[in-house]
């Protein structure tokens, strides 16, 4: 798939999300409740703002260190039996990968949700080959039978109903259960477990690599990670070069905020540590292990004012609060990276050219920043996008507006006017009071204490928008 | 085992970095703060049994405290909750310090109990497979979010907590700590010592769920279904 999801424009993009009702309700919902999570348990926690803190303190020494941490996991690694692979490109991650499993003649794939893979278009490329690849997360799967994209990083098919499932398993896989959750959910782990017993290899992302033991940890709540990690007999992970923490203490305290930002969970039901390949006398596990460190375009981030962007610890908290996210969902992004952290990351990692109007998608009321739980300052990032943009377009012969298009431009569809006055009072009407948004729950709460957000009641969402832009042009300036 | 494109690579990120590469005397720098150790600090074992048993409501966990002469039978009953009829066990040397090795045997005449044996290979995996219960000790169990800690080793199969459709951890009250951080540092510890870390540290927090159909909460996906703790005054 690689990062972009396809070739459609944005604005085509943008128009499908907004019409699509059942997903804007969704996103809507979804954002809600996952931020909703985020505070309470952050309010459990205590001491918020120390936690963020000492999770930027960690990612800044890390990425400060990279290579320093990554010679030592990988040398970790190979001590545990573990083979490892630097990869400088996508192609060279998946030519490796490919390799091993020609030489153990795989049939079948079994992997747990990794965005990198979808990254680097890993399953086309084993499809290619013939190989069968079964995605296990229950949402990935879905999205499998369905052969359509992801929508978001925690829950990527957000936008599916559960009609639209009971429809899908019926159709791909005989299913003639009712459209409840839990049926659903049961029917999916009975024909899953054939899978996992089954496989030839097992494919991981990771969430955390730990330098110091060459510990692999994935956070997840399904178990399927777990399974893909116990039971094919060759294992390979696939790792953003940045996901990695020089120790145990370290990863635990990215776990904490990870599971809270992410899900408002104190933890997630599992939380693996899985290191090398298995132990003399030990029967789960893999035999034969791999560890691919990708980089793909990663490198050129370090050393840049864009460079606390590789902190990213893949929550989603910043999509979560996202008032763009909420109206136009994750597909308008067209990137597998989407929301705010997605408009940063896309144009970095694939370059200005496909992506310009990505920074622009953002209303930079900062929401985002305040929520990431690492501290990345998303605006100020977005706002450097935008001038970089500004004077890559001077210089180019076309010197005119078009930076002012993209997701400006669909603000003044017939679309988006139609959002003004059915939908954006809706979306933030939990939160309006009279005319101006007070106490919006969260960040948003602490930035309304501030000044007060206009709401988009009264007034159009056009000229909102217009007005947000006027707000942000000055920012700009000043 | 073999290391591709290492040296590469790594030139690459410290040419990015804007220096030359870093092999070796990179140190940790001391945090500026240490919120982590602040939580339940000082907490006695019962107040943070009390958190742990608060925190299995909110992840669907049944949970009892029994002192260690009652812990067979509770561990029968919760047998005869989940209706087992194939059992697996870790093979554990507790299993007989708490005389549970009496109680399987006595369970195997009427249905099949498997406790863990690396002799066997694969057909240990086959039977979790097919068993309906798993159950295992906690090593290091975490009061705040209710999980615990399995040190995976070649008696103590992944599988075991994994597989089967309900899963019965037995904590003995004297592995519980406030939260992850003390596991984190144990197992720091243990690496600065040079101890082999386990192939599979799994932190586990009630039975296996998603929120992945609309939002909704489902008990119960790829992992057991339904999961009971079993504190042990010890
Ligand atoms: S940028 Fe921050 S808030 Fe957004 S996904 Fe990454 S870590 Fe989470």
């Amino acid at each position: 798939m690689s990062i972009k999801l396809g070739d459609r424009s944005y604005q085509e993009r943008i128009e499908t999300g907004i019409e699509n009702d059942f997903m804007r309700d969704a996103v809507s919902s979804a954002q809600g409740r996952f931020r909703n999570g985020r505070i309470t348990q952050a309010a459990e926690l205590g001491d918020w703002e120390d936690w963020r803190q000492l999770g930027s303190e960690i990612r800044t020494h890390t990425l400060e260190n990279l290579d320093y941490y990554l010679q030592q996991l990988s040398e970790q690694v190979a001590k545990r039996g573990g083979n490892v692979y630097f990869a400088s490109t996508a192609e060279e991650a998946n030519a490796y990968i490919e390799k091993v499993i020609t030489e153990k003649n795989a049939k079948k794939i079994v992997k747990s949700k990794s965005m990198v893979t979808e990254e680097i278009g890993l399953n086309q490329q084993l499809e290619k080959m013939g190989a069968e690849v079964v995605e296990s997360d229950l949402g990935e799967w879905i999205l499998q039978l369905d052969e359509d994209p992801p929508s978001h990083i925690v829950t990527p098919a957000l936008h599916k109903n559960k009609a639209q499932i009971r429809k899908t398993f019926a159709e791909k896989r005989g299913y003639n259960g009712s459209d409840s959750p839990e049926e659903l959910a049961a029917f999916a782990r009975e024909q899953l477990r054939k899978d996992f017993l089954s496989a030839d290899v097992g494919i991981t992302g990771c969430n955390f690599a730990v330098a110091e033991s060459g510990a692999i940890t994935l956070v997840t709540n399904e178990g399927n990670a777990r399974m893909v990690t116990a039971l094919p007999d060759t294992q390979i992970t696939v790792m953003g070069m940045e996901r990695i923490v020089p120790t145990w203490e370290d990863m635990e305290v990215l776990v904490s905020l990870l599971t809270r930002a992410a899900v408002g969970q104190k933890l997630t039901s599992y939380v693996t540590s899985y290191t090398g390949a298995r132990l003399e006398g030990e029967i789960d596990g893999p035999e034969d292990y791999h560890l691919v460190i990708v980089d793909n375009g990663r490198s050129k981030i370090l050393g840049t004012e864009f460079q606390s962007a590789l902190h990213c610890i893949r929550c989603a908290a910043c999509i979560n609060v996202c008032p763009v996210y909420r109206h136009v969902g994750g597909h308008a992004y067209n990137s597998i990276y989407p929301g705010p952290i997605g408009a940063v990351l896309t144009p970095l990692l694939d370059g200005y050219e496909d992506h310009k109007e990505l920074p622009y998608a953002s209303s930079l009321c900062a929401a985002c920043t305040e929520a990431c739980p690492v501290k990345i300052p998303l605006h100020e990032q977005l706002i450097r996008h935008r001038q970089i943009i500004v004077e890559k377009e001077k210089k180019s012969p076309v010197t005119e507006k078009i930076m002012m298009k993209g997701f400006a431009q669909w603000a003044s569809t017939p679309a988006a006017y139609k959002l003004s006055t059915k939908l954006a009072r809706t979306a933030l009407k939990p939160w309006t009071k009279e005319d101006t948004i007070k106490n919006g729950p969260g960040p948003l709460k602490g930035w309304t204490n501030v000044r007060d957000f206009p709401a988009p009641a009264k007034q159009s969402f056009r000229a909102w928008w217009k007005e947000r832009e006027k707000g942000e042009i000055n920012h700009d300036h000043s | 085992m073999t290391i591709h494109n290492q040296d590469a690579f790594l030139s690459n990120v410290a040419a990015h970095l804007g220096r030359p590469r870093r092999m070796s005397g990179v140190e940790r720098p001391t945090w500026s703060v240490r919120p982590q150790d602040r939580v339940f600090a000082g907490y006695s074992k019962e107040e943070l049994v009390a958190i742990l048993k608060k925190q299995c409501k909110a992840i669907h966990t049944d949970v009892v405290e029994v002192s260690t002469a009652q812990l067979p039978k509770a561990l029968l009953q919760a047998i005869e909750r989940y209706e087992g009829k194939t059992i697996i066990a870790a093979h554990d040397e507790r299993n007989t310090t708490y005389g549970l090795e009496a109680l399987y045997e006595q369970l195997g005449e009427k249905m099949e109990v498997h406790i863990w044996d690396a002799q066997l290979g694969e057909e240990n995996q086959q039977i979790a497979e097919r068993a309906d219960i798993g159950i295992s000790f906690s090593d290091i169990t975490l009061a705040e979010s209710a999980t615990v800690t399995l040190f995976n080793h070649k008696d103590n199969g992944r599988s075991i907590s994994l597989l089967p459709k309900s899963f019965i951890a037995i904590i003995p009250k004297s592995t519980i700590v406030p939260r992850m951080t003390q596991a984190a540092q144990q197992l720091h510890t243990s690496v600065e010592k040079g101890e082999v870390t386990p192939s599979c540290v799994s932190f586990v927090s009630g039975p296996s769920n998603s929120a992945d159909i609309e939002m909704n909460l489902i008990v119960g996906v790829h992992g057991p279904v339904q999961a009971t703790y079993i504190v042990v005054d010890d």
